[in-house]
């Protein structure tokens, strides 16, 4: 065991599969020799040798179209997105291409590809380097999408990514790469040393993919997050004072439904919560499924709290992030009720 | 200063239906008169080579030149049998379309010198990433036309279990990448595919293939930046047929330079050639496939040719162009030029090659007859619950519950 954080969790991941499995290719912008911006790559090339881990053009259609025929011969190719912002130019190749190779050969070509991009607001990006795009990925047929909340759960993901025989896109919320960070922006953040999650295996561990994991046990209502939104969900939850359970759904597609119904079954009121915008945000999806259900049993609308359908405001970054003074009032609108 | 007012320009092809064909502005340098340099020639040393344009056979049907690849006459032969298997195929398969025997079909008339001596020019095990006009290569390689034919009719047969548009081949078994509806894709595919093939210091090459109209695709630049980056052993043909849809070449940028010469700006190779000369086309093709074997990278081959058919079954090219044009196309027909030559050597006749159209006739006959005992449009291909099959390897449990609706009928 070591103390990661997950900039650190995810580098140990592609370092591990890098180790166990020559197939494994790693490669986008500035991710060779300087070892990614956001540093997630450091030090790999150096162990792997430039054929492994290697820059690539900025073109990311292009990353996504090599990537696709490396797979189809056999390769296992973890690319890089620098930010998910710039995930659109390879829509196509995932959409279209990706997606879709097993099904329209009848299983005659394959590519087992994983995409890692760091995703989310909170850090002074601006429009261009704050959006979380899952939905736009979600809605695809034949792609898995996958979202961590903390470095166990990154790494143990990210090896169940690279394995996985389809597509995984794999977001990365940028503000947790260092620490919990639970919404309160006026606060110092604590690293994750201190966080019981940062103990990582220093070797090979999976993380199931389509597997929730019930974060806080409550009896009151359900609060449905991912990614950054955990700790922010877990925050408004000890400071509503409302005994309700936190699930990190970890994994969109799949999705875990039953321990969603589990849920909300038995605390018969729910609040979804997610940094992207809202209208067919991940959590419309979310909300139906609790409705198709759940129906029955639950004793308050369900509550939505989500970015604003703006794009993300330079300076107004706190206003839109949906924070844990918002979510507790959403809580709290759901006992009301 | 000159404040005079700006035009916009809308290039407009010479010739439109009601007026005569007008190839008169074509430059077509006499066969042999391009240049062969050393399969290992530096690229700076070879940029004249985007502007010229290879050919080895003359107007007399003679080979000339240093790029005639001295094939032997029965090579040639059977170039002729596959380019003639085509061409029935496509006759064929069009007529089934007429009577709803699928819904959709696309000729390669006119082209296929490009898909059959390609396939020649590459070794079996090389990989190939199509368009959906190079079903010669799957002829060429010797698949079967009546598993084509099954696709094609989407019956209990067809490999693709009705899943994908009739054309849309995919048949790993001889190299042939699934085909895309969405232009270009298989450009930047095949050159990983070709990058892979290095990595693992493998020895085999890949090749795709797009049309004049999808080099305006940004997939396009990026499997020349690629490939020139990554020095990727792939071939990458541009199929120029002066049509894409309704548009003319010049709407993808080809009024004021060539297609080969887009290589230039990437440090590629780029070479021109006769599409409807087979033994240009050979030719250039092997030069590329040395080099790639070699080390030495990516080459891009504008392939220069004529779309002489409907763009498909949906299309009818008297509403944009004179319907003779492909009659006056001046670099004719591949399989008449090649026949012509063949005779010319003394190595063919007329009575032999009308008695070899005619078992190609038969041969597509009879596949026919099999393919359509399997079925036709309309027959199911499989039962319809298939269809949530390879979306993912394993079955996750959402698409189990929407497979038990669908058999419950909600
Ligand atoms: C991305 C994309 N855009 C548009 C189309 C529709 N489309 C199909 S074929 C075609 C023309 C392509 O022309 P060209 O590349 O010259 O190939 P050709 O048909 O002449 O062989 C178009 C516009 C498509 N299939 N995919
Ligand atoms: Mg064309």
């Amino acid at each position: 065991m070591a103390r990661m954080n997950m900039v650190q969790a995810l580098n140990s991941a592609m370092d591990v599969m890098l180790a166990r499995r020559p197939e494994v290719v790693v490669f986008g912008e500035d991710v060779g020799y300087f070892g990614g911006v956001f540093r997630c790559t450091a030090n790999l090339q150096k162990r792997y040798g430039r054929t492994r881990v290697f820059d690539a053009p900025i073109a990311e259609g292009g990353i996504l179209g090599t990537a696709l025929g490396m797979g189809v011969y056999g390769l296992r190719p973890v690319v890089e997105i620098q930010f998910a912002d710039y995930i659109y130019p390879a829509y196509d190749q995932l959409v279209s291409e990706a997606a879709r190779l097993r099904h329209r050969s009848a299983g005659g070509f394959t590519a087992p590809i994983t995409v890692r991009t760091p995703c989310g607001g909170g850090i002074f990006g601006g429009q261009t380097h704050s959006q979380s795009p899952e939905a736009v990925f979600t809605h695809v047929c034949g792609l898995k999408t996958v979202i961590p909340s903390n470095p166990y759960d990154a790494k143990g993901l990210l090896i169940s990514a690279i394995e996985d025989d389809d597509p995984v896109i794999f977001f990365e919320p940028k503000r947790i790469y260092n620490g919990p960070f639970d919404g309160h922006h006026d606060r110092p953040l604590t690293p994750w040393a201190k966080h019981e999650l940062s103990e990582v295996p220093e070797d090979y561990y999976t993380v199931p993919l389509g597997k929730a994991k019930v974060v806080r046990p409550g009896r009151d209502a359900t609060v449905l997050a991912y990614g950054t939104m955990v700790h922010v969900s877990l925050a408004a939850v000890a400071e509503s004072g409302v005994d309700a359970e936190v699930i990190d759904l970890r994994s969109l597609v799949p999705l875990d439904e039953e321990t969603i119904a589990e849920s909300v079954n038995r605390t018969g009121r729910c609040v979804i919560v997610h940094e992207a915008t809202r209208t067919s945000g991940f959590g419309a999806e979310l909300s139906a499924v609790v409705q198709e259900n759940c129906f029955w049993r639950l004793e308050a609308p369900v509550e939505r709290v989500t970015g604003w359908d703006t794009p993300y405001p330079h300076a107004f970054e706190w206003d839109y992030f949906p924070g844990p003074a918002r979510v507790a009032r959403a809580l709290k609108k759901v006992m009301e009720a | 200063m000159n404040k005079s007012p700006l035009q916009l320009h809308i290039p407009e092809p010479k010739a439109r239906p009601g007026t005569p064909a007008d190839f008169s502005g074509l430059r077509i340098p006499a066969a042999g008169a391009t240049r062969r340099p050393p399969a290992d020639a530096n690229e700076s040393e070879m940029r004249d080579m985007p502007y010229g344009l290879i050919r080895v056979l003359d107007e007399q049907g003679r080979a000339v030149g240093d790029w005639n690849p001295q094939l032997p006459p029965e090579r040639l032969r059977e170039g002729l049998r596959h380019m003639l298997l085509t061409r029935a195929f496509d006759e064929r398969m069009v007529k089934q379309q007429r009577v709803g025997k699928t819904s959709f079909y696309i000729k390669c008339t006119g082209e296929e010198a490009v898909a059959v001596a390609q396939a020649y020019a590459l070794e079996p095990s090389d990989m190939l990433f199509p368009a959906y006009r190079q079903q010669g290569l799957l002829i060429a390689r010797g698949w079967s036309m009546v598993d084509m034919m099954c696709q094609v009719f989407n019956n209990t047969k067809d490999r693709l279990k009705g899943r994908q548009l009739p054309i849309m081949y995919s048949v790993p078994e001889v190299g042939f990448f699934s085909i895309s509806g969405n232009l270009a894709t298989q450009f930047p595919q095949a050159v990983g595919w070709a990058m892979a093939s290095a990595y693992k210091n493998d020895t085999r090459i890949a090749a795709a293939w797009v049309g004049d109209g999808t080099t305006a695709e940004a997939d396009f630049h990026h499997a020349l930046v690629f490939a020139t980056v990554y020095c990727a052993p792939v071939i990458l043909n541009v199929v120029n047929n002066q049509w894409a849809i309704s548009t003319f070449q010049g709407i993808a940028g080809g009024e004021h330079t060539t297609f080969a010469a887009r290589a230039i700006g990437y440090g590629l190779p780029g070479l021109r050639v006769d599409g409807n000369d087979f033994l240009a086309v050979y030719a250039a093709t092997r030069w590329a496939a040395e080099r790639a074997r070699r080390n030495l990278g990516a080459t891009l081959i504008e392939l220069y040719t004529y779309r002489a058919a409907a763009h498909s079954t949906s299309d009818d090219p008297t509403a944009y162009r004179p319907d003779d044009e492909w009659k006056k196309w001046p670099l004719g027909d591949p399989i008449e030029r090649l026949k012509k030559h063949l005779i010319g050597i003394g190595e063919w006749s007329e009575p032999r090659h009308a008695a070899l159209a005619q078992e190609a006739e038969e041969q597509v006959k009879a596949a026919l007859k099999e393919a359509e005992s399997y079925g036709t449009l309309g027959t199911p291909p499989d039962r319809p619950e298939s269809m949530f099959d390879d979306v993912f390897k394993e079955l996750p449990p959402h698409l189990q519950r929407q497979r038990a609706r669908m058999r419950e009928g909600n």
